[in-house]
This record gives C-alpha cells, structure tokens and sequence, in this order.
C-alpha cells in the first residue's frame, strides 16, 4: 500500500502507540480488502457501543487507547438512554458498565451521541469519504445521501477517526457501486407509507442479498428511502441500493441502468408481512426519527393518551432541536428516547408482542428481543397504542 | 526452510505448529480464559491453541470474535502467531489489536505445513520458518 510520508511516521510509532497501532490495522485491512491507499473522511461512526457486544475485553481494549479523533466520530446506539436509563428500569450494573464504555470513547475525543442516524446532526454531502458502521446508516449515507462508505467493523471505524482516513476499496470506489440487480414491483401504488417502504426492502432485501438493487417506478421520499434501506440492511446485506431518478447517483450519465438480474416483488407478498395481532408494547424509531417523523408522530398524539407502552427513538440532538413536538409526545405518556432503540435496548426485552413501524424492526426484534413483532403503519402504531 | 506470504500483522513470534482445516469464530468457538477450542464437531474441539502457531483456513462468525483474540492476549492464552489461507476483517483486527504476528497467502497450502514442529512467523517480513 502506498502511504503518505506522515502515515508512515505514524505506522513507524512517531505519533504514539494508540495511533501506530490504528495505523497498522487501516493498512492491515487495506491489505486485506485490496486497497492500494488510504483516502482521508469527513466523519466516523464506531459500532461496538453498547456493553452487550463489546463485553469487559472490549472495554479494556478501549480504556487502554490514547488518542483523539480527528474528523467528527459519533457512536452506535447503547442499550439504554444515557439519562433516563432509570426509567426505562435498566438494571444498575448493566448501566454502570455501559457508562464506562461510553466514558471510554468519550475519552477518545467521540461526541456522545449514540444513534443510527448521524446525518441529522451534521451535514454529510454527497461524494464525501466516511468510515460509518450501523448497517442502515451506511445504506442511507450511500444511497440517499450519495456519500460513500463501506460498512466497517467497530475497531475499523475508531481507527478510521483517531487516523481521519480509510483504506480506499469497495464502495468508496465509483465502478463498485453500479447496480447488479433489478427491482421492480407489480402494483407500486399500494406503496404509501414508511412502513409499506419498510416492508417492501423487508421482502426484497431477502433475495437481493448482498448485491445493489436498482429499483425502478417507485418514488419514495427520504424517510421511506430510509426505512426501504434500513430493512434491506437487515434482511439482507445491502449497503447501497438505487431508485430510478430519485436516488442521486441514478441522475450520472454514467451509472448503468442496464443490470444482469431483476427481481419480481409482489405487493401482495408485502402485504402478508403486517398483521393485526394483539401487541404489549408499541416502538417507533428504527431508524431513529427524522425530525419530520417526530414533528408527525406529535400532531397524530395531540390529545390522545396512551394505553400501552409507546417507546419513541431519536438521537439526542433532534431530540434537543424539537421540545415542542418532544412534550407533545410525552403528554400522551409516550416516552422519546435518546442514544438507544428498540433493536439494541434491554429494556423491551420483557415485552412478547411489539408493534413497530419498521422493516428493519421487524427482522430484529424476534432474535434481539425475543419477542413477536408486527409491523403497521406510524398511524397505526399510534392507534395500537391508544386505544 | 522459509516459504513466503504475506504479512498482516506485524511482529514476530514462535510456537508449536497447529494446524486445522476447519475455519473458526473465535466468538463461542474459543474459551477467552483457556484458550482452548469449545466450538461443538471443531476439528480442533478441546485443544488448546495458546502459545502455538495457530493455522486454520480463515475466521468465521462475529465480528465480536476481534475482542475475544484480544481476551486470550490479555489472558496470555492466545496463539502465539496465526497463519491463514486468506485474512479476512475479523481475524486480521483481533490480531492487530492483540499485537499476535499474522500472515496470509503462503506459496505452500496448510497441509504442508510441519503440524507439531518449532516454527517462526515473522509478520513484517511476511514468512513462516522452519528446520526442515
């Protein structure tokens, strides 16, 4: 690999240890995925926040680091919300544990915010370089956004923070993120909600795999792209999908309509996906909310209260940007969240039957949460839980 | 006798040869504090790996399998080199972060490999030694 005279001062140990070693793992892999140079970033999202998955190696791996990112890092969401982990009744040494972690990284000069969607909080523009990690923001970074990022292993993307750069392979290359696969849907018009979007790269995203679809008549908005991508991601490994003349990178002279493969997607299979069981506890978030969604999900609680469970998900800072529609919310007696979400938070786990408006949930929640899932609508949701 | 790969991780180190043709996740496939090998029907299932030249055909399974190489560096049980056909992300980061040599892409496949012997891995270099 060719490196940049400073990159090798940093690789030979003259920037400090933490560094060398970050270094050494961003050609390591750069050897091993092929690249021939490292490309700087813009941001970095780490995976690997919540104490659950990195568990106590994990978390002495980290405290031993000394150094700070250099581009903007954020982090994952974690099992809990960082201030109100009381009310969500996470158990003390769960949180106490989760805290060091978060101390850790914070240590590292990471801001605290612990979320799925960093493109809320800082503007991340088309044709930009990013190291990001949680599977449905490296799909909407690239696809709606037409930013370019592979989806990173945790340790790969602190190392691409505290270095500033990545190893340049994969989807930060312009002839890898053409199509391989056709999608196209029998009865598009049915497609009106986020939820129906969700569904949709719910089902698709099973027999798309890993490959990048090119879906054509469709056109989502950007909350139904998120929630089209976050339940492709889930279902399946997709990093990066098209929509015909909406999704930017389909507007390029260049990109290749013309795919190999196409896939036939019944509305009527997506269909079959909602259902109308009974439900303990309702989420909405997953992703978290887009302000929008937030400002929504407010005018659709005015006056009601709620009946069961309402988790509501958002990163910390749409949260602190929206107060109105945030105690609108919670006047009902739903509760909005921070820094965690339905897929990753122990606090939903002694619920059976969860209604969430998610594709992504809704691949999620029987393995993570051990429990049933049904998928509606934001409406519908709303309508569950207050009646 | 020294046959050439291709250095991952940097450093170097010897050990007793183990070889396995089986991949392996260190995540619920190795036990952190013994290092020995709990993955049911493994090969490998109840040897320990700590202080060998470990080669198998490449990692498997969670990226949390990283942290667990770095749980057997701390624990000293960890091999003390790795040798794989071809390196994938989460043997080459949880080697990397653990400071265990690693190399890949031998000129000679693993069942030449003399399983039992003193060999040497040099990660920089990006070779595997021998006394033939």
């Amino acid at each position: 690999m060719q490196l940049e005279p400073e990159d090798e001062q940093i690789l030979n140990g003259e920037y400090g240890e933490t560094r060398q070693k970050m270094m050494e793992l961003l050609v390591g892999l750069g050897k091993v995925f092929g690249a021939d140079e490292l490309i700087p970033i813009t941001s970095a999202q780490v995976s690997g926040a919540s104490y659950k998955t990195i568990g106590k190696w994990g978390l002495e791996w980290l405290r031993k680091m000394d150094a700070k990112v250099v581009v903007p890092t954020v982090l994952n969401p974690i099992g809990m919300d960082r201030l109100r982990w009381k009310e969500m009744e996470i158990p003390e040494d769960f949180a106490a544990k989760q805290k060091e972690v978060v101390e850790a990284y914070e240590h590292l000069g990471i801001e605290l915010e612990c979320t799925c969607t960093p493109y809320y909080l800082s503007i991340t523009q088309f044709g930009e370089h990013l190291a990001w990690a949680e599977s449905s923001a490296v799909c909407y970074a690239n696809s709606v956004i037409g930013a370019r990022t592979n989806r990173e292993g945790g340790p790969a993307a602190l190392a691409a923070g505290i270095i500033g750069k990545t190893p340049f392979y994969g989807l930060h290359i312009f002839k890898n993120r053409q199509p391989d696969v056709g999608v196209v849907i029998d009865d598009p018009s049915d497609l009106k909600d986020a939820a129906d979007f969700g569904a949709l790269g719910y089902v698709a995203g099973k027999s798309i795999g890993n490959r990048i679809p090119f879906f054509t008549g469709i056109r989502p908005n950007r909350d139904q792209l998120k929630a089209m991508g976050a339940a492709m991601a889930a279902s399946g490994a997709v990093a990066l999908f098209h929509v015909d003349t909406i999704t930017p990178e389909t507007r390029f002279p260049a990109f290749k309509k013309d795919v190999p493969d196409t896939i036939e997607v019944s509305m009527a299979e997506v269909r079959e996906v909602f259902s109308a069981m009974d439900v303990d506890a309702v989420a909405v978030g997953c992703p978290h909310l887009s302000p929008e969604e937030l400002e929504t999900l407010s005018s659709m609680l005015i006056g009601k209260t709620v009946t069961k469970p309402f988790f509501v998900f958002a990163a910390r800072g749409v949260i602190a940007d929206h107060p109105q529609a945030v105690s609108a919310i919670e006047r009902s007696g739903a509760k909005v969240y921070a820094d965690t979400c339905v897929v990753v938070s122990p606090a939903l786990d002694r619920y059976d039957r969860i209604m969430v408006n998610s594709g992504k949930a809704l691949a999620y929640v029987p393995t993570m949460c051990g429990a049933v899932a049904r998928i509606g609508t934001l409406e519908e949701c709303v309508t569950v839980a207050t009646s | 006798m020294i046959v050439k790969g291709r250095g991952i991780a940097k450093g170097s180190a010897s050990g007793k040869m183990l070889v396995s043709d089986a991949p392996l996740s260190f995540l619920s496939g190795v036990d952190p504090e013994s290092g020995v090998i709990i993955e049911k029907g493994h090969p490998l299932e109840g040897r320990s790996i700590a202080g060998t030249v470990f080669a198998f055909p490449y990692g498997k399974g969670s990226t949390v399998g990283s942290y667990v190489m770095y749980a057997l560096s701390r624990n000293e049980k960890a091999p003390a080199a790795i040798i794989n056909i071809e390196a994938e992300p989460i043997i080459a980061t949880g080697a990397i972060i653990s400071g265990i040599p690693m190399v890949d892409h031998l000129e000679v496949g693993l069942s030449d490999l003399p399983e039992g012997a003193e060999v040497t891995v040099d990660g920089d270099e990006g070779t595997v030694a021998w006394e033939a």
